[in-house]
């Protein structure tokens, strides 16, 4: 931790010395950012290593004002030389840059004031020999579930260490140093002539929050088992459950449709809604920045403006939009505290366990996985290929695959039926299972 | 005239005081008894670009990565460590940490000799310089100005510039040493359309490894802006898409992601190599209908996809995947290649210094066939004709692929009738081919706008192919 606090420390100095630098170079405002990594990432695959990766990455940014123009660099060499190259590289831009009256750093009465501790640096002193024993045995518990169990893609361990130094002219500077850690496998199954491959993983701050090893293999293990013998479904219309660690998906859409770059370029199937239900009034959504061991706990923005916990949606209504200083003012509004994103979100779970979901269905889909990119953001037009199973009384009937679900998310989202209480706390946006009402399935 | 194993010496090697000496010295460092191979790779990029928005020059920025990347494999174990200081203490620390994955004693001294590609593909140039700040910020507005004449609903216009001048040299532990030094330009424009309450979006682009003047030749930049704005208006009278099994006809160019995503993903070697390919073991096997061939060229000239010379320092390559309809070839790189008792394809490819090389693909199309394209849509009674595609994803085990349309139209009685609404289309990769009907004469290759993502890397590939008929295809729409 001494170390971190002098690491901490030469850090913020060269923050202070970039935006030196940049009013030295006439910048009339600048903010910056310096980060340093390391990790440690090993493979193993069919019982031995098969990769050990060290990661060491660093870097700075800066972006500098001159009064409405804006310019911006990056570079990851932090030597004195390539600090003053990178502030005159962003100087040199901001030249050519048109004067925009929205730009600019956040007021500074905004500004962050204390940096409380968040929890967030918990380093795993780990050696490389006991990485490698860790994967193989996470690897092992996924391969001897069972004979149909197989080839294996491998099991990998990852962890990392990090520090980041926000700054701005505004007289903020500060950062977290952090830890984050994970450990994955993925294995494939045989039967007669067709293959399958699922996976599971763990992630958290600290390493006694990950689930064990061998959890992690048998999970792995136990969904690959699962999704033999997959088969196509008829096209139809049918009730949907999206679980829990793909139901996350649908929240991440609503905040991409409600943030505020999206709703000035009128570039969101959500204009217009603040105040407006969005959804059934059950549903509150909400964010918690300062979360102690959040995955994306941070008491500033990436503007250097103090986070707060809010709720975006509750009673079913649409409360706050997704805002920076820049794209608040460009809609003439306040900032949300939400450059950068949100911060550990979650919507309040319902009382009914996975189980209670389903027996709610009665018959529909079960997606627990999907694939491709298909959303349109501007109309909400939905379609994604799926996996899951088909569910009939409540009751798992097979594995289905090779099809796509469709419908439109303003509607999925007001079709929301009921969310479970089977939260994955794995990452920053957390969710159970969503029952959606109705979407059409496209197959055979 | 300097080769590009000049320029990246000049530009990697000489700032940091490192002779030859030295590089053997650090080779002789990650060498032992037990290593089969080892490589250093040095890289210094450039990128910069501007954004236009709302009319005004919005943002810029500029970005410097540079490092080394060291890697040491023994059988199917690879160590590997960077570092972004290009000093030889960093080097040796790097090269010793890389070489932990095995624990033979020391290997016997390789001398590094320069060597160049065989043949370029594209310039050693620096298209960050290729046009004045001003001259740059001049096409933007043109792009901005073209976009919004092109009508009065046009209501947002986006519009980026982006080059990379990407200089990289490799030196393995057969004593090779190549450089290369890659250009890249790309243009992109994104506009919203709104009519009443409707609104809609239109994408379209283009890049090379050229200098900013292929955009200005030929007026490419204001033709992807009359592009943008066709395809948003199209999409403003789109009505929703069928759902359901149907024939597809496939346009030519872009639409070739379906071959990247159904076929191309599944014949990388290291996924042939473990077996966890729906592909693995099926070389000789007919795969796709007669008169399907595919193919992955990294030797087209100034394409976003070729390499003079891959990340391991393989000269690029024309790699026959499917011939008539069979399984020909992976595409390997030198790891998965010497373990499947073959010789690397010049696809052996990495984001950057501070990622590991794995086969990846260069440009990926299929060859022309005798087809009209007419004669094409003629053919069908009632199915979709898709245009335009967002991006794709394969499962490589169970060979399942999407991609998403973002312009189709139905045919209904062999003619083209109304657009419908993006969906996406899903499918099997190892027989989706087997189901080509016709193939059209009609070959394209895209504009330049792709990105392929694997295991977290990304790197500019290129796809093509000629109008294709798929006789059943699972079309993802809401009208069931």
């Amino acid at each position: 931790m001494q170390d971190m606090r002098e690491k901490q420390s030469g850090m913020e100095q060269m923050v202070e010395n970039l935006l030196k630098e940049a009013k030295n170079q006439g910048a009339s405002s600048a903010e910056a950012v310096v980060s340093s990594d390391t990790g440690l990432s090993v493979t193993a695959r069919m019982g031995e290593v098969e990769t050990i990766e060290h990661t060491r990455d660093q870097g700075l940014w800066i972006t500098v004002y001159f009064g409405h123009r804006k310019g911006s660099s990056s570079t990851s060499d932090l030597s004195a030389d390539a600090v003053k190259d990178a502030v005159r590289a962003a100087c040199n831009i901001a030249r050519y840059t048109t004067e925009d009256p929205y730009a600019g750093l956040a007021d500074p009465e905004l500004m962050v004031k204390e940096i409380p501790e968040l929890d967030l640096y918990h380093p795993w002193d780990i050696e490389v020999n006991q990485a490698i024993e860790k994967a193989i045995e996470c690897e092992a518990a996924a391969r001897n579930l069972d004979p149909r169990i197989s080839n294996s893609e491998g099991a990998s361990l990852n962890t990392q260490n990090g520090l980041q130094i926000y700054g701005n002219s505004h007289g903020v500077i500060g950062g977290y140093p952090s830890s984050s850690h994970s450990l994955s496998c993925a294995v494939v199954g045989q039967e007669g002539d067709s293959m399958q491959r699922d996976y599971w993983y763990t992630a958290a701050r600290a390493v006694d929050a990950l689930e064990s090893a061998v959890d992690v293999g048998r999970k792995a293990g136990e969904r690959t088992l699962a999704r033999l013998g997959s088969r196509r479904i008829s096209t139809r219309e049918a009730p949907v459950i999206f679980q829990a660690e793909v139901a996350v998906s649908l929240l991440r859409h609503l905040i991409g449709a409600i943030s505020g770059s999206a709703l000035y370029r009128h570039s969101s199937f959500l204009l217009n809604q603040l105040g407006q239900p969005v959804f059934p009034d059950f549903v509150r959504i909400h964010e918690n920045p300062l979360l102690p061991r959040g995955l994306d706990s941070s008491a500033f923005d990436n503007d250097g403006v103090a986070t707060s916990v809010k709720d975006f949606v509750s009673d079913g209504t649409l409360r706050s939009y997704v805002l920076s200083a820049y794209s608040a003012r460009k809609l003439g509004m306040q900032t949300t505290a939400n450059a950068g994103g949100v911060r550990n979100l979650s919507i309040v779970p319902g009382d009914q366990d996975f189980q209670s979901l389903l027996n709610s269905m009665g018959t529909g889909l079960l997606v627990t996985e999907m694939m491709g990119s298909g959303l349109n953001v501007v109309t909400g037009d939905y379609s994604r290929g799926a996996s899951g199973f088909w569910v009939e009384q409540g009751k798992i009937q097979y594995p289905v695959e090779e099809i796509t679900i469709a419908g439109n998310l303003k509607t999925m989202y007001s079709g929301l039926v009921a969310v479970g209480n089977d939260i994955d706390p794995r990452g920053s946006v957390r969710t159970g299972s969503w029952l959606i009402d109705s979407m059409t399935i496209a197959g055979e | 005239m300097l080769t590009p194993t000049d320029i990246a010496c000049e530009t990697l090697i000489a700032p940091a005081a490192l002779r030859e000496s030295d590089l053997d010295k650090v080779m002789d460092q990650v060498l032992s008894t037990t290593i089969d191979a080892a490589d250093i790779y040095f890289e210094s990029s450039r990128r910069e670009s501007w954004v236009l928005e709302d009319g005004i020059i919005k943002e810029g920025s500029y970005s410097i990565e540079q490092g080394v990347g060291i890697r040491a494999i023994s059988g199917e174990k690879t160590g590997f460590a960077y570092t972004d200081e290009i000093h030889l203490p960093s080097l040796l620390e790097a090269g010793k940490t890389a070489r932990a994955i095995t624990q033979g004693g020391n290997g016997s001294g390789v001398r590094i000799q320069g060597s160049v590609a065989p043949r370029h593909y594209y310039g050693a140039i620096n298209p960050l310089d290729s046009l004045t700040e001003a001259q740059k910020i001049d096409l933007l507005r043109r792009i901005d100005k073209e976009a919004r004449e092109q009508d009065p609903r046009v209501s947002q216009v986006i519009t980026s510039l982006v080059a990379v001048h990407d200089v990289v040299l490799v030196v393995d532990s057969d004593g090779r040493m190549t450089g290369d030094v890659r250009p890249l330009v790309r243009c992109n424009v994104h506009v919203i359309v709104e009519q009443g309450d409707k609104r809609e979006q239109g994408s379209s682009g283009g890049g090379a490894r050229q200098e900013f003047q292929f955009f200005i030749d030929e007026n490419r930049a204001l033709g992807y802006a009359r592009e943008a704005v066709r395809q948003a208006l199209v999409n403003l009278e789109a009505v929703g898409a069928p759902a359901g099994t149907m024939p597809v006809v496939l346009g030519p160019g872009w639409p070739g992601v379906l071959l990247h995503e159904a076929i191309g993903h599944g014949l990388e070697g290291d996924f042939n190599r473990k077996g966890t390919s729906a592909f693995s073991g099926r070389l000789g096997d007919k795969v796709a209908a007669e008169g399907c061939t595919v193919v992955d060229d990294g030797t087209l000239t100034g394409r976003c996809g070729s390499l003079s010379v891959d990340d391991e320092g393989t000269p690029g390559q024309y790699t026959v995947l499917i011939e008539n309809g069979i399984l020909k070839g992976y595409m390997q790189d030198r790891l998965n290649a010497r373990l499947m008792g073959t010789h690397s394809t010049g696809n052996g490819r990495r984001e950057s210094f501070a990622h590991l090389p794995m086969p990846r693909m260069t440009n990926t199309y299929m060859l022309a066939g005798k087809h009209d394209p007419e004669e094409i849509i003629a053919s069908v009674d009632k199915g979709l004709y898709a245009v335009n595609f967002g991006g794709g994803q394969v499962d490589i085990t169970s060979g399942k692929f999407v991609f998403s349309a973002s312009e189709a139209y139905m045919i209904e009685n062999g003619k083209v009738t109304h657009p419908v609404k993006g969906a996406t289309l899903i499918g099997n990769g190892p027989d989706v081919l087997t189901r080509v009907g016709m193939v059209g004469n009609d070959l394209e290759l895209d504009s330049g706008v792709g990105t392929c993502g694997k295991e977290g890397q990304s790197v500019p590939v290129g796809v093509g192919q000629p109008t294709l008929r798929v006789d059943e295809l699972t079309v993802g729409g809401t009208e069931a």
